[in-house]
């Protein structure tokens, strides 16, 4: 396989992640510190080569920083969720693994929306369709077609945040279309 | 540290205790669903949710009695490390558990995966006679969806 070249701009989030990894973990964030983890961050983005991640060449910090509350908000319920349900319904819970097809071909989309349903109440990504972005999710709880359908509708919104944070000008314009009519 | 304790490390001292014992009953919890959970699936739920927000929790709370700026960066680390992972980890063991039937179907109310599976399985059957043209093992890492004659994504 031949290495694709990546531009700088393209690897410079993986880098400064590296960076911030390397001086987090010396627990130093001097001058020298960060210029060597620089050096060591680019040696090992040269010498263990991974495809390139195709960002979507946009990021709205303005969108990121409600999304991140709202995220670990749902996350807390998303415990109580479970724990509730553990120890009330246990055994007698009733599940649905259900289709939803996503509106983006991106593979950082689908990954980051994968996550982010996992993390939230009720749902666990079980399959991925890549060819058609389809995820298949199982549903915790999920007793009549009125959860399945909020499930589904969860999903898509969850996607749909994330595009507005970081996804491609033509998935924005797409979905602002989509909301719109 | 001061020997007198002063308001704001009353509130500190507070604010992580109820972290901390937030943060075990959430990491209860889990043990709880695994326990009483009926099946694989269900009890991946109980595996992941409960959990990252019980580290959280504990993290956040061991960072608010260090007191030093420099252990934050080593918790977040810690934190987003778990957050990436642990959603992989239970899609691996769920797709290797749906795969292998280790659920219940009379606990789904809905299955619209179980005809993409049996769609694929029964293609990878019929095609097997002629299946010269095409290596196998390269169809069977494929086989995971409708659109599954090994069509380039």
């Amino acid at each position: 396989m031949s290495r694709r070249r990546i531009s700088i701009r393209q690897e410079l989030p993986l880098l400064v992640w590296l960076v911030f990894v390397w001086c987090a973990l010396w627990q130093d964030f001097s001058p020298g510190n960060l210029l060597f983890g620089a050096l060591i961050a680019v040696v090992v983005a040269r010498l263990f080569y991974l495809p390139p991640v195709e960002l979507g060449g946009r990021f709205s910090i303005v969108r990121a920083v409600p999304f991140a509350i709202v995220f670990l908000g749902k996350v807390v319920a998303a415990s109580f969720q479970v724990l509730y349900l553990a120890v009330a319904r246990g055994p007698k819970v009733t599940n649905a693994v259900v289709a939803v097809q996503l509106r983006s071909h991106s593979d950082l989309m689908v990954t980051a929306t994968g996550h982010v349903i996992s993390l939230i109440p009720g749902s666990l990504v079980v399959e991925v369709d890549r060819s058609t972005s389809t995820l298949y999710i199982h549903g915790l709880n999920v007793r009549s077609g009125e959860d399945i359908v909020s499930l589904r509708k969860e999903v898509r919104d969850a996607e749909a945040a994330l595009i507005r944070i970081m996804g491609t000008r033509e998935e924005l314009a797409a979905l602002k279309q989509e909301v719109g009519a | 540290m001061n020997p007198e304790p002063s308001a704001v490390d009353t509130i500190i001292d507070t604010v992580s205790a109820v972290f901390m014992v937030v943060g075990a009953v959430m990491s209860l919890g889990a043990a709880i669903g695994l326990l009483r959970f009926p099946d694989l699936m269900s009890r991946m739920h109980a595996a992941t949710k409960p959990q990252v927000l019980g580290l959280f929790l504990l993290l956040a709370s061991v960072g608010l009695q260090l007191r030093t700026w420099w252990v934050w960066p080593v918790l977040f680390v810690a934190w987003i490390f778990q957050v990436l992972t642990v959603p992989v980890s239970a899609h691996m063991v769920g797709r290797a558990g749906y795969r292998t039937k280790h659920l219940h179907r009379e606990l789904l109310t809905t299955d619209e995966l179980e005809a993409v599976v049996q769609k694929a399985a029964d293609k990878k059957t019929a095609d097997r006679p002629d299946s010269g043209r095409q290596d196998p093992d390269k169809r069977a890492a494929h086989d995971d969806g409708p659109a599954d004659d090994g069509a380039p994504a």
